[in-house]
């Protein structure tokens, strides 16, 4: 427990423990840094970890939310018209990504799920590899030890378990790299991310949990999940925990850099929980209109990272009109490219069905090569050419 | 060349993985202290240290998916289920990640993982305790899936096993871990290959294919056969996924007869997958359809029951006598006459 809005666990009351009942999942007041008028709020604990982050250093962080929305809204748009089968948008999300992915170290590791396209585009992910798995082109974006990001989970959960064996593996390695795993709300219910706490806490691995707390697992809100803040979750299982505001850049950075340098010098894992929102829908297959109210969105819509930075942006008279008007237009260039990239990304060839199912040779698949290139040589075609 | 245990044959292989490549790791329950339920991994945490050998939170699912992150990192974790029936919590890992990353990943990330699963019934244990979950397994691209049945084949394969670059389900014949044999340490990795089926004794009038615990059995049944002049080639699958199905072909092209046996349940067993596969390589050879001998299509039974359940020495030359069109237990007669 690192600061006030930090979670407790219990409180003790002349020797007796008393463990609090249930209470609503956003109970506790999430750390914030900025609030959502832009405003700059001191914190005794917070505010050292993020001394070194300057006017410059702010703008860099709104250069980044303006982008990976953009590339969000890009996206969206390359699936509307048919050019993606799908996409996760991460709309309204943009800050908890972006403050947790610019904490980190290059040799650091990134385990996440679908959504963590910020992230993503922290770790220098290419604009194409963001897309070639929505766009049925590969069933993985990207080389992950080029990035040091695993390819994004789709079952949910399941990479809570590999970052902390990966995280096992640094310090066999006697490394000070940490692995980070990234998940929702829903996630929380898995057996997996509460296995992965064990054996986190049990080895205390280098592992740091940042779970944003969007509010929704597709149609289920949060309180399906969890009686009490995900939070207080943590200590249970003796891993220290924070709630941190996740529309707020700055506390986001803040926060995981703390985590971070608690895995770096051996003091084991840390959970996060940055409350956050899916103004979205869960994918663009989705209908939110089907379950939730309007002005939960207004709600929330008040409280947007990207604004939230802005208005503090300007207060420090740092986002004039023709910085601002640039950002965009370098937004604008990289969706662009965005959509060249997708368009012009090439299909698959009939061969890739059957390459890397194994890395040896295997003779139940070569038979089945066999005689699927002899079938398709029926039609003139082969496997290595294109699609039928 | 020395006389051991299957079992001890296992914690050879281990030793010798563990102390030729730092990259081995050993995950599972009970494992280190314990030396494991069965003590294959006895005295190794005490020579390689509880950061070679861990004794694991006491979940399967986390055992797999750990496994998974120290695979990324670049291990080779060797993960030892305690039993058969307690696979389960880790079937979505070893389905959807294990099998799958270096498909999804177009080769970048390997998982060179073994999986130890001491298996099969005969041992009189509860339920949960003497299940033969492998085609689970075997109908999984991704995976390979082997099964010894001898100290030499236990050793060899495990170092095999650990070696393969691609995840390996290692199912061990817990009934026959103390069965004694002879094991040569000095041989290498590299043959017979870690996917090619063994000819145990050759035969010209049927072909018995089985693997792990029941290659015993097939053997003494071919034996027994003997004496009444019916000659049957026995072979020992080693290698479920994938099959070496030119190994079986070549039998059956020279008998023209194929009995199958397993302890596992039937319907969509190695024996179906077998059936298929050989009818379709020579059906034109076969005298008479496959036949399948195997535990029956119910959960795994009390252990008061399970000799009725699993296959044995009669039930199988019961099967071979149906394929050579002699009198069996569906034409009514005695089966076996003298035995």
């Amino acid at each position: 427990m690192s600061s006030d809005g930090a979670v407790s666990g219990s409180r003790t009351t002349a020797g007796a423990t008393v463990f609090p009942g249930p209470a609503h999942p956003d109970a506790d007041v999430p750390v914030h840094l900025v609030d959502p008028d832009g405003v700059r709020h001191p914190h005794a604990s917070y505010d050292p970890l993020v001394a070194d982050v300057d006017g410059a250093a702010l703008q860099r962080l709104y250069e980044d939310l303006v982008v990976v929305r953009r590339i969000d809204a890009e996206a969206t748009a390359l699936q509307r018209q048919g050019e993606l089968a799908l996409w996760p948008p991460l709309l309204g999300q943009e800050a908890a990504q972006i403050g947790s992915g610019r904490a980190l170290r290059p040799d650091d590791f990134v385990f996440s799920s679908y959504r963590e396209n910020a992230v993503a585009y922290c770790r220098g992910v290419g604009l194409a590899d963001l897309l070639r798995v929505w766009r049925g082109s590969a069933s993985s974006g990207w080389d992950p030890y080029t990035v040091n990001m695993a390819t994004p989970q789709i079952i949910i959960g399941a990479q809570a378990l590999h970052a902390t064996g990966y995280a096992m593996g640094i310090t066999a390695d006697g490394a000070d790299s940490v692995a980070v795993a990234y998940f929702g709300d829903g996630a929380t219910t898995q057996g997996d991310v509460n296995e992965a706490m064990v054996f986190a806490a049990s080895y205390q691995a280098p592992v740091v949990f940042f779970c944003q707390n969007n509010h929704w697992a597709i149609s289920e809100p949060v309180g399906l999940q969890a009686r009490v803040p995900i939070a207080r979750r943590a200590p249970g299982f003796g891993i220290p925990s924070v709630r941190v505001d996740g529309n707020d850049v700055l506390a986001c950075l803040a926060v995981t850099r703390e985590a971070l340098a608690r895995a770096r010098s051996g003091g084991g894992p840390t959970y996060i929980e940055a409350v956050t929102y899916r103004m979205g829908p869960h994918t663009t297959a989705d209908d939110p209109t089907r379950y939730r109210e309007a002005h939960e969105l207004e709600h929330w819509a008040a409280r947007d990272p990207l604004a939230r930075l802005a208005a503090h942006l300007d207060s420090l008279g740092l986002l004039p009109a023709e910085y601002a008007d640039a950002v965009r237009s370098r937004a604008d260039a990289v969706a662009a490219e965005l959509r060249e990239a997708c368009i012009s990304m090439p299909e698959p060839a009939p061969s890739a069905l059957f390459e890397h199912v194994y890395s040896e040779p295997n003779s139940w698949l070569e038979r089945q090569q066999d005689h699927y290139e002899r079938y398709l040589a029926l039609f003139g075609a082969t496997s290595a050419e294109g699609p039928r | 060349m020395s006389v051991t245990t299957f079992g001890r044959a296992i914690t050879a292989g281990l030793r010798r993985a563990l102390d030729e490549d730092p990259k081995v790791v050993l995950m599972g329950e009970d494992i280190g202290q314990l030396g494991g339920v069965f003590r294959i991994t006895d005295g190794l945490q005490k020579d390689f240290g509880s950061h070679r050998v861990l004794d694991s939170p006491l979940a399967e699912a986390g055992i797999m998916g750990t496994a998974v992150g120290l695979a990324y990192r670049g291990y080779r974790p060797v993960v030892e289920i305690q039993f058969d029936g307690f696979i389960y919590p880790a079937f979505d890992q070893i389905v959807c990640q294990v099998a799958k990353l270096h498909y999804r990943t177009q080769g970048a990330v390997r998982m060179p993982i073994t999986v130890r699963v001491p298996f099969g019934g005969g041992i009189g244990s509860p339920e949960h305790h003497s299940e033969s979950p492998e085609a689970y397994f075997t109908h999984t691209s991704g995976l390979r899936v082997v099964s010894p049945s001898t100290p030499q084949d236990a050793y060899t394969m495990i170092r095999q096993a650990i070696a393969c670059d691609d995840p390996v389900l290692y199912f061990e014949p817990k009934r026959r871990y103390h069965v004694k044999g002879e094991v040569d340490e000095s041989v290498g990795t590299g043959t017979p290959d870690l996917g090619a089926a063994r000819v145990v004794t050759e035969g010209t009038d049927v072909t018995l294919v089985t693997y792990g615990p029941l290659v015993t059995t097939a053997r003494d049944a071919a034996l027994a056969a003997s004496d009444d002049g019916i000659s049957i080639e026995v072979i020992d699958l080693r290698s479920l996924a994938p099959i070496d199905y030119g190994t079986v072909e070549a039998s059956v092209r020279k008998t023209g007869r194929l009995v199958i046996t397993h302890e596992a349940a039937q319907s969509g067993g190695l024996g179906a997958e077998l059936a298929a596969g050989i009818t379709e390589r020579c059906f034109e050879h076969l005298e008479h359809a496959p036949v399948r001998v195997t535990g029956f299509d119910i959960p795994y039974p009390c252990s008061k029951l399970e000799s009725h359940h699993l296959p044995d020495l009669d039930r199988i030359l019961d099967g071979v006598d149906r394929a050579l069109r002699r009198p069996n237990s569906l034409t009514g007669a005695t089966p076996g006459g003298a035995r």
